[in-house]
């Protein structure tokens, strides 16, 4: 470390550009803002913790061929079944011979495919829904938020089995169940984001320059109601882990012989006594990765709520 | 180029109707500058809402530069009346840099060529280049002010509507503040329109008042009257002697407990 000067004098450089008190263009003004961010959020051992895990979550999934074989996820070699951990078989082998370390390595792929895409249908959904209700009120607001409802009355499960009953278990059709049922807190977040702001005096400025509704919800109220539904969102991470991992188990989710970490365990199960590896490892990789994303959560909680700071 | 006639705003409906201005006529000339004090809850902020836009008069009629607009402004109406806020601390997007903040007023009305404008007009608030990316928390209260006046004046109203612009900095900012709206008036050909609860802003930046009381305007009168306080109405005689400020011999008699605010005319004058 000692050796390099001229890094180290890089190094202070670029944080002096992003720490400048006065940004030469809009772009360092933003970066330099996620930089502080960034420095109040390291701070947090915790929260650090949970990034770790989850940055080690998508590099699994990312590199999942280079850490495992892909053969060895699927192959079924029965005369190895049910073999306690090895050098061959960190995690031992299932019940029907499969490597456990190269299906939890795949499944990591699904469980985050999982995530990404309930996250991606429920965030403009709830938004879309919330930042209107919230801004004109009246009977906008009225009517959606009594959808809002309607949503919010099914159970997650059961519209999960109904979907699986008509369309067919699968992966996607697990995502739309649990996309469906889970919006409707964001749009109730989004709405009183928007309540608090509607009447904020920035707001009456962009109104009277003339601003069009769609471009105060996109330009002003957005920005400001993003940083809450990000962090309710990675808080949700963990419930929405742990209900596709449920519908696996229940056969309602990924199908065989997909590496699903929920079906993982619910074939373990049988042999839970005397072969505890085959449904426990699936099991301590739904917990860390749900305490990694809940401990992100809770440390980017403290980052952006404007009432810790 | 303000005219009201028999304006009156309410809100609620019914049994819990409240008029929270009541028959409000008044005549701004252009290039006037035109106070309205008052104290809290006497509707003056109201009317200049009113006259904004922002919120709809139910009765009587406001017409701006010769024509009569409701709450539904085009976007030339629009550009033809600016306001700048109270509080300069609620008045800009947290999250947005100085130049975002000024950039989207040009974007709505497609003025174009944004960087030079963004510079002229903070130059004409009196801050510089390096105040540009900064966002609002990087800036102290009476820059946050400058700004909102820069953003007011960005799409050269000729019409600005003061909601007590000065009320929430402290003395020393609010001069600079009051001299600036000066010189802008001035180089500009502005018209102005101002609430204030505080006479000696209003005094100073104004040339005819008009003082309002639950809503109604009860007596309009100019500055000199104010400041030899010769005035007619009983309420606005209580209004002066309540300015101990203003009428500094006066105020000591009456409150001599609490010392005399500063006096912000005096460290203009």
């Amino acid at each position: 470390m000692s050796g390099v000067p001229l890094a180290r004098t890089g190094g202070r450089s670029w944080r002096d550009w992003l720490l400048a008190t006065a940004p030469a263009s809009r772009r360092q003004a933003r970066l330099g803002n996620w930089y502080r961010s960034w420095l109040a959020f390291r701070r947090n051992g915790l929260a650090m913790t949970g990034l770790a895990i989850v940055l080690l979550l998508i590099v699994v999934a990312a590199a999942a061929p280079l850490i495992a074989s892909p053969d060895a996820a699927i192959l079924q070699s029965l005369s190895d079944r049910l073999r306690p951990a090895s050098a061959a078989h960190w995690f031992g082998t299932d019940e029907l011979g499969r490597d456990i370390f190269a299906r939890i390595v795949f499944g990591s792929r699904i469980t985050l495919a999982i995530v990404a895409m309930v996250a991606a249908i429920v965030v403009p959904i709830g938004l879309g829904i919330g930042l209107p209700s919230g801004y004109f009120g009246g009977i906008v607001d009225a009517v959606l938020m009594r959808i809002t409802d309607i949503f919010l009355a099914f159970p997650r499960l059961i519209l999960a089995l109904a979907f699986s009953a008509a369309l067919g278990p699968g992966i996607r059709n697990a995502v739309i169940a649990i996309a469906i049922t889970s919006w409707p807190p964001y749009a109730r977040l989004a709405r009183a984001e928007t309540m608090t702001r509607r009447k904020a005096e920035f707001i009456q400025a962009a109104e009277l320059q003339g601003a069009s509704p769609l471009r105060i919800l996109w330009l002003q109220i957005l920005p400001l109601c993003l940083s809450s539904v990000i962090v309710r969102l990675t808080l949700d991470m963990a419930g929405i882990i742990l209900t596709a991992a449920g519908l696996g188990f229940l056969g309602l989710g990924a199908q065989p012989p997909t590496p699903e970490w929920g079906a993982m365990i619910s074939t373990g199960r049988d042999y839970l006594l005397d072969q505890w590896w085959v449904a426990t490892i699936p099991g301590i990789a739904i917990f860390i990765v749900s305490l990694g994303f809940n401990l992100l959560g809770d440390g980017l909680r403290d980052v952006f709520d404007p009432r810790s700071g | 180029m303000i005219a009201l006639q028999k304006v009156g705003v309410s809100f609620g409906t019914g049994a819990t109707r409240i008029d929270a201005v009541r028959d409000v006529s008044f005549v701004v000339d252009a290039g006037e500058s035109f106070g309205l004090v008052g104290e809290s809850g006497s509707g003056k902020s109201t009317v200049l809402r009113a006259i904004a836009g922002l919120i709809a008069h139910a009765r009587g009629d406001i017409a701006l530069a010769g024509k009569p607009v409701g709450r539904r402004r085009s976007k030339a109406d629009r550009k033809l009346v600016q306001m700048v806020f109270q509080d300069p601390y609620g008045s800009l997007h947290p999250e947005h840099t100085v130049d975002q903040i000024l950039v989207d007023p040009i974007a709505i009305h497609r003025l174009g060529d944004a960087g030079r404008r963004v510079a002229r007009a903070l130059a004409e608030v009196g801050l510089g280049p390096e105040h540009r990316f900064r966002y609002p928390h990087q800036l102290s209260g009476g820059q946050r002010q400058r700004v909102a006046i820069a953003r007011a004046l960005i799409l050269e109203p000729r019409i600005l509507l003061l909601d007590e612009p000065t009320s929430a900095l402290d003395v020393s900012v609010q001069a600079e503040i009051l001299n600036l709206l000066t010189r802008l008036r001035r180089e500009h050909g502005l018209t102005m329109l101002m609430v204030s609860h505080d006479l000696a802003v209003i005094a100073h930046l104004c040339e005819r008042i008009a003082v309002m009381s639950h809503g109604a305007i009860v007596e309009q009168t100019t500055a000199e009257r104010l400041a030899t306080s010769t005035v007619d109405h009983p309420y606005t005689q209580e209004l002066l002697r309540s300015n101990k400020g203003f009428r500094r011999e006066e105020g000591e008699g009456l409150c001599p407990s609490t010392p005399a605010k500063a006096d912000p005319l005096q460290s203009i004058t």
